[in-house]
C-alpha cells in the first residue's frame, strides 16, 4: 500500500529529529504502529490509550450533538415563545435549530481542540516525547461546560490557562493533579464571572441583546431556586430528564448522560463505582436537605430555601450534577486509584456538590468545584486506603516467627569467641 | 491440612497451537548451551577452560558470591567456546556433546533419613541447587538462609505452557525423593498445589496438598504464596518447579545428573505442535523444524508468552524452561488500528473490543504492543486480573521512584516479576511491568539485601 509505504520511510527519516514527535502523532493516528514487544510479555492486549480516549468521545457525541440542536431551540423559543405543543422532530429537530447551534457550538469545539493540541505538540516537541491522547477528551468536554456564547478569544485564553498550569506544567497526560476540562471552566468562572453565570449567558444572543427591547432571557432552573422563584419556570419533569432547558452546551440532557454513562460502564472504560458512588452522594445529600425543609428549621423566605425545597432527586437531572459525575468525576488521572477510595471519592462528589449548589446561590452550580476539590482530596484517600493494606502487612509480621539464618547464629559465636 | 484455593481474578489468553499431548524424541543436539541470563544475580567464576573436557553433571562454574554453589554441565563432551559479551562478561557457555554420555557418579545417601546439612550439600555440590529459587528477589536460593516453607506449583496456566499433569506422568518416584530430602531443609511445609486429583503430585506423602482452580494466574507459584502463607519480611520462602523437582529426585535416586525433561512446543507457527522430550540446553532447531513452521519470520521464546526470553531457532534450550513457544512477529501497521472494531485480539475492555463475546475462543496473536508506551492513566484496571493482596499500581510507582520504604511495605517482598505479567498484557499505557518490577528487586536486593 502506497500511503503506508510513504509514512513510513518518512517517519524513518524523522527519526531521532526533533519534529519526530509531531509526525508520530499524526502518524499513528492514521496507523497503530509496527512496534512489537521488547521486554516483558511477547504479546498485549489490544487496548491503549487511544482507544481509551475515543470510547469516551464516542460518549460524549450524542451530548454535542444534542448541545447543536438545543442551542437553535432555546435560541429561537427564548425570542419567539416556546411551542405550546412540543414535538421533538417539529419544533427540536430542525434545520434552523441545526444552523444555529452549529455556527455557536462548533467554534467552540475548532477553538478548544486547536489551541488544546498545539500546546500539546509544542511541549511534545520541546520535550521529546509522543504527544499522549489526553487532551482528545478534554477538547472535547470543554465546548460542552460553557455557555453557548462563550467569546472564543476567552476559551482560547482559558484553555491555553488550563492545558499549561493544569497540566503541563506537572509533566503532561497522567501527571497533574486537577481535571484539565475543570480547571478550564474554573478559569473562565474565575476571570470572567459575567460572562459566566446569570439569566443572559445561557441563551445565544442573550448577552447582545440585553437591556434592549428585543431582551431575552433564558434563566437555568438553578438559577430560577436559587433565586426562590421556583414557581416561576414551566420546565416539565420530562424537560428536565431529556433536556430541553438552558444550561452549558452539552450538560443539559440527563437521558443522553445517562446513556453516555452506561456505555461507559459497559465498555470497562469508566469506573462504576466513582458514578453510582457520586449519585448516592447527590442522593444522600438532597435529603437532608429535604429533611431541614420538611423540619421546618428554615422559613420560606430563606434564600436556601428554594433549592432546599427542591426535590432530592431532582438535583440528578438539572444542572451539570450528572455531566460532571459520567464525564468528569471519572477521569481516572485526578480521581482516586484504589477501588475502596473510589467509593469515598465519588460520594463526596455527590455530596459536596449539592451542598454548594445549595449554599452558594450566587452561581448555583457546584460540581466542578466539588470535582475540583475532591480531585485534590484524591491522594488523600488513596493515600489511606494504601496505608490499610500496609497496616495489614505489618500486623502480619508482628505475629510472624522470623526464623534466623543459620549463618547468623555461627556468626554471633565467632564475635563471642574472638571478643 | 490442605486448602481449596479459588481465584476469581485472572485473565486467561487462550491462544492458538496448544500442543497435543504427544511426544516425541527430539534429535539429540550437537552443541548444547548455557545461556547465563538464566540465572539471575549469579556472577560466574569458571572451573573449566575453554577446550576441556567435562562428563554431564560436572561443574562448569561457581557463584563467585557463594563459593560451594556449583552449577554442572548437562551433558558430557568439550567446552568448546565460552561467549563473551562487554567487559568479558561470560554469556553463554557452548558444549560439543560426545557421541556417548559420561556422567559423574554422586555418593548416594538415605533421602529419608538424610538432615539438612547432608542435603544442602549434595544439592550445592551436584548442582541442583540452581533449581531452587527464592522469595524475596526471585534469584536462586541462598543456602544460608532457612526457608519458612517451599512451594511448588503442580499446574500451569500460562498460555500455551506444559501441562504438569501430563509431562510428570511416571515420575511419582523421582519427586517423593526431592520433596523427602527438601524437607530436611525447611522447619516448615512443602506447600504443593495441584489443579486437579489426577495429578502424580497429589498423591506425594510428606507434603500438605492444596487444590487450585481458576484463570491465570492461579498456576503461578506467587499467587499461590500469597494465598497460602504470605510472605512477611525478613522470610524466606523457596519455590521449584514440579520438573526440576524431577531433575533433583532422579539425581538423588541414581547418583547421576539427568538433564533430560519433557517440554511442550506451541504456538501459532508450529504446524504440528506436540511435546518433545530433550535436553537442557539442546539446540531449539532439533525439535522445532521436526514440528514445521508455517512462515518464514516469527518470534521464538524460550518459555511462554508471557514470561518467556527472545531467542532464535539456533538458540538453545533455556535452564528452567519447558516450554517453547513460536509466534507471529506483528511488526506491520495497521490502519486506523486504534478506533476500529477489533475482533481478533484479545481485550480487557468492551471497548469496541470483542473478545468479551467469547471467552473461550482461541486467538493468534502476534508481538506488535498495540499502541504505544504512555504514562500511567487508566485505573482499577490492574486489580481485576491481580489477585494478590497488594495494590500493583503503587507498587509500580513505588519501584518507578525506587522508593525503597514504600516498596517494602507495599510487598514487593512476595512479588516475582512473571507475577505482573498480566497487568502487563493488559496495560493500556503498555507500560514494561515485568522489567519495573525486576529492577526494583534488584534494587531492593542490593539496598537491603
Amino acid at each position: 500500500m502506497g500511503l503506508k509505504e510513504n509514512l513510513h520511510q518518512t517517519k524513518l527519516k524523522f527519526q531521532g529529529k526533533k519534529m519526530a514527535p509531531a509526525f508520530n502523532a499524526i502518524h499513528t493516528f492514521l496507523y497503530s504502529p509496527n512496534e512489537t514487544t521488547h521486554s516483558g510479555g511477547h504479546v498485549r492486549a489490544v487496548d491503549d490509550l487511544k482507544r481509551t480516549m475515543n470510547t469516551v468521545i464516542l460518549a460524549l457525541v450524542p451530548c454535542l450533538l444534542f448541545g447543536i440542536f438545543n442551542a437553535g431551540y432555546q435560541h429561537y423559543s427564548a425570542v419567539n415563545g416556546f411551542p405550546a405543543d412540543f414535538s421533538i422532530m417539529e419544533h427540536f429537530i430542525t434545520w434552523d435549530n441545526f444552523w444555529l447551534g452549529a455556527i455557536t457550538v462548533l467554534p467552540l469545539v475548532i477553538v478548544s481542540y486547536g489551541v488544546g493540541l498545539a500546546i500539546e505538540f509544542v511541549f511534545a516537541v520541546i520535550k521529546g516525547h509522543e504527544v499522549e491522547e489526553g487532551y482528545l477528551v478534554t477538547g472535547m468536554l470543554v465546548p460542552l461546560i460553557v455557555p453557548v456564547d462563550t467569546p472564543l478569544w476567552m476559551l482560547a485564553i482559558a484553555v491555553a490557562f488550563g492545558v499549561v498550569i493544569g497540566k503541563e506544567v506537572f509533566g503532561g497526560t497522567g501527571m497533574n493533579i486537577l481535571n484539565p476540562a475543570l480547571t478550564i471552566r474554573a478559569f473562565l468562572f474565575f476571570a470572567y464571572p459575567t460572562w459566566m453565570s446569570g439569566d443572559k449567558v445561557w441563551v445565544h444572543e442573550g448577552v447582545e441583546r440585553a437591556g434592549t427591547a428585543d431582551a431575552i432571557s433564558g434563566e437555568t432552573i438553578l438559577g430560577y431556586l436559587a433565586q426562590n422563584k421556583g414557581a416561576e419556570f414551566s420546565y416539565s419533569l420530562s424537560d428536565m430528564f431529556f433536556g430541553f432547558i438552558p444550561g452549558s452546551v452539552g450538560e443539559t440532557s440527563a437521558f443522553l448522560i445517562l446513556l453516555g454513562g452506561l456505555f461507559l460502564i459497559f465498555t470497562k472504560i469508566a469506573s462504576w463505582r466513582i458514578m453510582v458512588s457520586a449519585v448516592a452522594g447527590a442522593l444522600a445529600m438532597g435529603l437532608i436537605f429535604n429533611g431541614v425543609v420538611a423540619a421546618e428549621w428554615i422559613p420560606e423566605y430563606s434564600k436556601f430555601y428554594g433549592l432546599m425545597e427542591f426535590e432530592f432527586w431532582k438535583h440528578l437531572i438539572v444542572g451539570g450534577l450528572a455531566f460532571g459525575i459520567v464525564y468528569m468525576a471519572t477521569d481516572p488521572v485526578t480521581g482516586s486509584q484504589t477501588n475502596k477510595g473510589k467509593w469515598i471519592y465519588g460520594f463526596l462528589i455527590g455530596f459536596i456538590s449539592v451542598m454548594i449548589r445549595v449554599f452558594n446561590p450566587g452561581y448555583p452550580e457546584g460540581v466542578f468545584l466539588a470535582i475540583l476539590l475532591m480531585n485534590v482530596f484524591a491522594p488523600t484517600i488513596d493515600h489511606y486506603v494504601v496505608r490499610g493494606n500496609v497496616r495489614k502487612r505489618m500486623k502480619r509480621l508482628k505475629n510472624a516467627t522470623i526464623l534466623p539464618k543459620p549463618s547468623e547464629g555461627q556468626a554471633e559465636e565467632l564475635k563471642v569467641e574472638t571478643a | 491440612m490442605s486448602k481449596t484455593i479459588r481465584i476469581k481474578k485472572g485473565l486467561n489468553i487462550n491462544l492458538i497451537g496448544e500442543a497435543e499431548k504427544t511426544t516425541s524424541k527430539a534429535v539429540s543436539s550437537n552443541v548444547y548451551a548455557i545461556n547465563l541470563d538464566d540465572f539471575h544475580g549469579v556472577t560466574p567464576k569458571m572451573l573449566v577452560k575453554q577446550g576441556g573436557e567435562v562428563k554431564a553433571g560436572e561443574p562448569l562454574f561457581f557463584n563467585k558470591e557463594q563459593e560451594n554453589m556449583l552449577f554442572v554441565s548437562p551433558v558430557s563432551g568439550e567446552l568448546v567456546e565460552i561467549v563473551r559479551g562487554s567487559r568479558r562478561k561470560i554469556l553463554t557457555l557452548k558444549i560439543l556433546a560426545d557421541k556417548t554420555q559420561e556422567f559423574v557418579q554422586h555418593k548416594m545417601f538415605d533421602v529419608k533419613e538424610a538432615d539438612a546439612e547432608t542435603v544442602r550439600a549434595f544439592l550445592l555440590k551436584s548442582g541442583l541447587w540452581a533449581f531452587i529459587k527464592q522469595r524475596p528477589y526471585d534469584i536462586i536460593a541462598n543456602p544460608d538462609a532457612t526457608p519458612k516453607a517451599i512451594f511448588v506449583s503442580g499446574l500451569s496456566t500460562a498460555p500455551l505452557a506444559a501441562d504438569m499433569d501430563y509431562v510428570l506422568q511416571g515420575k511419582e518416584a523421582e519427586l517423593q525423593a526431592a520433596v523427602d530430602a527438601l524437607s530436611a531443609l525447611t522447619p516448615g511445609k512443602i506447600h504443593v498445589s495441584v489443579g486437579s486429583n489426577g495429578s502424580p503430585l497429589a498423591q506425594l506423602s510428606n507434603v500438605s496438598v492444596h487444590s487450585v482452580s481458576g484463570p491465570h494466574p492461579a498456576g503461578l507459584v506467587g499467587t499461590q504464596i500469597n494465598k497460602i502463607d504470605p510472605i512477611n519480611k525478613g522470610e524466606v520462602v523457596w519455590t521449584i518447579t514440579p520438573q526440576d523437582l524431577v531433575i533433583i529426585g532422579e539425581t538423588l535416586l541414581t547418583g547421576k545428573f539427568n538433564a533430560e525433561r519433557v517440554i511442550a512446543l506451541g504456538g501459532s507457527v508450529v504446524k504440528s505442535p506436540k511435546y518433545y522430550t530433550t535436553k537442557i540446553g539442546a539446540e531449539i532447531s532439533t525439535f522445532l523444524y521436526a514440528a514445521g513452521v508455517n512462515q518464514e519470520k516469527f518470534r521464538l521464546i524460550n518459555g511462554d508468552v508471557l514470561t518467556g526470553s527472545k531467542t532464535h531457532p539456533e538458540g538453545h534450550l533455556g535452564y528452567f524452561n519447558n516450554a517453547v513457544t513460536a509466534i507471529p512477529e506483528g511488526d506491520d501497521y495497521d490502519f486506523f488500528g486504534w478506533n476500529k472494531p477489533i475482533f481478533n485480539k484479545i481485550s480487557s475492555t468492551r471497548a469496541l473490543t470483542f473478545s468479551w463475546l467469547n471467552p473461550k475462543k482461541k486467538y493468534d496473536l502476534d508481538t506488535n504492543t498495540n499502541g504505544e508506551h504512555r504514562a500511567f492513566v487508566v485505573t482499577g484496571k490492574y486489580e481485576t486480573v491481580f489477585p494478590l493482596d497488594i495494590y500493583p499500581l503503587q507498587l509500580l510507582k513505588a519501584c518507578m521512584v525506587k522508593d525503597l520504604d514504600e516498596m517494602e511495605q507495599l510487598g514487593l517482598y512476595e512479588v516475582a516479576p512473571e507475577d505482573f505479567a498480566l497487568t502487563e498484557f493488559i496495560c493500556i499505557s503498555k507500560q514494561p511491568h515485568q522489567q519495573i518490577i525486576r529492577e526494583g528487586l534488584d534494587l531492593l536486593h542490593q539496598e537491603i539485601g
